[in-house]
């Protein structure tokens, strides 16, 4: 059996496989979230948790996390942002395990992952809820009523994860509408805020595995756009695809040789 | 119809598994509820985008939920919520907005709700608009998908009894056409040709399920060769006479005239009362009167 770092390797090659077979951009945001997404999935969560994409246009590394658990077949993956497809660009719910929502409008998983939360305990099952969002994503005011609903009514068993890649749709977050200090800003709604690099797997289980009951936590994790791509930390990496030639180095940042 | 409405979900919707949020409205209407449904009510506070995320998350987790606000606090506001959160995954959350038209009056247009019906038809959400306050009980057992409660006023002449709930009914017989009514307007115009004689008079028909399709053959019978008339509170397009002149276009079914009476919104630029409104709109018992009359007001 792999190792779960042999494992995140195959997954980031696959991943990028993936967009090349498809021509599809998006890379950066997916590759500053893959570590991330891998170990919560591999690591962290059981049986019965649940997860919610909110930043959707990651829809690429959520799809290689489930097939990476098995969830999903290779021939749903080389059928990705292509004809007749189950997996398009951003999550579809429905018929695909462990997707529950339609995601990809930015602002919405965390209301989502509050009412699925909200519901858990009612049922007082010890279901945990994840919702993985973007940084600029909390431009949107719903965040924010999402995050003091969550708040007030003591949803412990949720986890906002904020993937602060510090990049959105045009430009940086910085110079566009700046949170300069998103930690303190959430910190000051209530929440359990946590702050972890968003690369070192062992910290973000770490941190994911250190959770106060008795109310929501964030955990920000600072990432890198398009980590180990050529076009890291650029405006680039959240749109354009791999050249044949950029993709085979890429792969083998992972020792992978492109073909496999 | 809120006081209906509350009775008829603590009869019969108060099982646990249905929850019951409002986005901070419902003040001497809900307070029953909220102590019938205990931790399952939840005042979501005044954010109704998260309001209706949260209740599409309760749903798919096996919850049927009520999410309740002012009717454009309720539909338009959380609009992308209630199609991508609700709609996509067909999730079992009634979106109840109360005060459906001008039902809000002199509060003004950010309050009323003229276009509900045919945005949330658009959405393929289920929508249903009680003529009656009878209405909304039988309504309540058909909640597994999402839906729109458009809750108005019961104006039914006084003394008179509702048949029993179908999606269309004949309220008042008449000899001469057929009018469809959205809602609460079947009351209006019942109480307004209720004194004409049957032979000169259009039958009423209550229309409370708009965009339903089984459009009863004693209604096309009625209006073939003959007068149809439709009024309803919300404007034409989209409303239930485009919906009726489709249906009724697909099926071959020629009436010899066809006079809509709609909102207008605010044709002179000022406001009132929701019988101002309708008024305006030849919309109250005159408009009405004279409409099937041949006349203009």
């Amino acid at each position: 059996m792999p190792s779960f770092d042999e494992t995140l390797k195959l997954a980031k090659i696959r991943l990028l496989r993936m967009h090349r077979e498809a021509n599809s951009g998006h890379l950066g945001g997916n590759f500053s979230c893959i570590d991330a997404l891998m170990t919560l999935s591999h690591q962290v969560m059981k049986a019965g948790d649940r997860f919610i994409l909110s930043k959707g246009h990651a829809a690429g590394a959520l799809y290689v996390t489930l097939w990476s658990l098995g969830k999903l077949q290779e021939a749903d993956l080389v059928t990705f942002c292509k004809d007749n497809t189950l997996l398009p660009g951003h999550p579809s719910g429905g018929g695909i395990p462990g997707l529950l929502f339609s995601t990809g409008s930015l602002g919405h998983g965390p209301s989502l992952a509050a009412g699925v939360a909200l519901a858990a305990r009612h049922r007082q099952t010890d279901t945990q809820v994840y919702c993985l969002c973007s940084d600029g994503e909390w431009q949107e005011g719903s965040c924010w009523e999402a995050l003091a609903f969550s708040v007030h009514n003591r949803l412990g068993n949720l986890t906002i994860i904020i993937d602060q890649n510090g990049w959105q749709g045009f430009g940086r977050t910085e110079d566009i509408i700046s949170y300069s200090d998103l930690t303190s800003r959430i910190a000051a709604f209530g929440a359990d805020v946590q702050r972890a690099d968003g690369h070192n797997t062992a910290e973000i289980e770490r941190a994911l595995k250190n959770k106060s009951a008795d109310r929501p936590r964030v955990l920000i994790l600072d990432t890198v756009k398009g980590k180990d791509l050529h076009f890291a930390d650029t405006m680039e990496s959240h749109y354009l695809p791999l050249s044949e030639e950029q993709y085979l180095a890429a792969c083998s940042n992972f020792d992978g040789d492109g073909h496999s | 119809m809120r006081n209906a409405f509350a009775a008829a979900v603590i009869s019969r919707c108060n099982h646990d598994d249905h929850f019951f949020l409002t986005g901070d409205l419902g003040f001497m209407a809900l307070e029953e509820v909220q102590k019938a449904f205990g931790a399952r009510f939840v005042n979501a506070g005044v954010a109704e985008q998260n309001m209706v995320g949260v209740a599409a998350g309760l749903a798919r987790e096996g919850f049927k939920v009520f999410v309740y606000s002012i009717a454009p606090f309720c539909y338009a506001r959380p609009f992308e919520q209630i199609r991508n959160d609700v709609c996509f995954g067909k999730l079992p959350v009634c979106l109840v907005g109360n005060g459906g038209g001008y039902g809000y009056g002199y509060m003004g247009p950010t309050h009323h709700a003229l276009e509900d019906c045919a945005a949330m038809n658009a959405l393929g959400v289920r929508v249903l608009a009680p003529a009656f306050d009878d209405d909304i009980a039988p309504m309540l057992t058909t909640l597994s998908v999402p839906s729109y409660l458009r809750l108005g006023y019961d104006v039914r002449p006084k003394g008179s009894e509702v048949p029993a709930y179908a999606p269309w009914r004949e309220v008042l017989s008449g000899d001469n056409g057929a009018i469809a009514a959205l809602g609460p307007l079947a009351g209006v115009a019942w109480q307004a040709l209720l004194d004409l004689p049957a032979a000169s008079r259009p039958s009423v028909w209550a229309v409370t399920e708009f965009g339903h399709d089984a459009i009863p053959d004693a209604f096309l019978a009625q209006i073939t060769g003959r007068r149809l008339f439709v009024v309803e509170e919300h404007v034409a397009a989209g409303g239930l006479g485009m919906h009726l002149a489709l249906a009724l276009a697909r099926r071959g079914v020629h009436a010899s005239s066809f006079v809509h009476h709609h909102a207008q919104g605010y044709p002179t630029g000022r406001f009132g009362s929701q019988a101002f409104h309708r008024a305006q709109s030849g919309l109250d018992a005159e408009g009405i009167r004279a409409m099937v009359q041949g006349k203009m007001v």
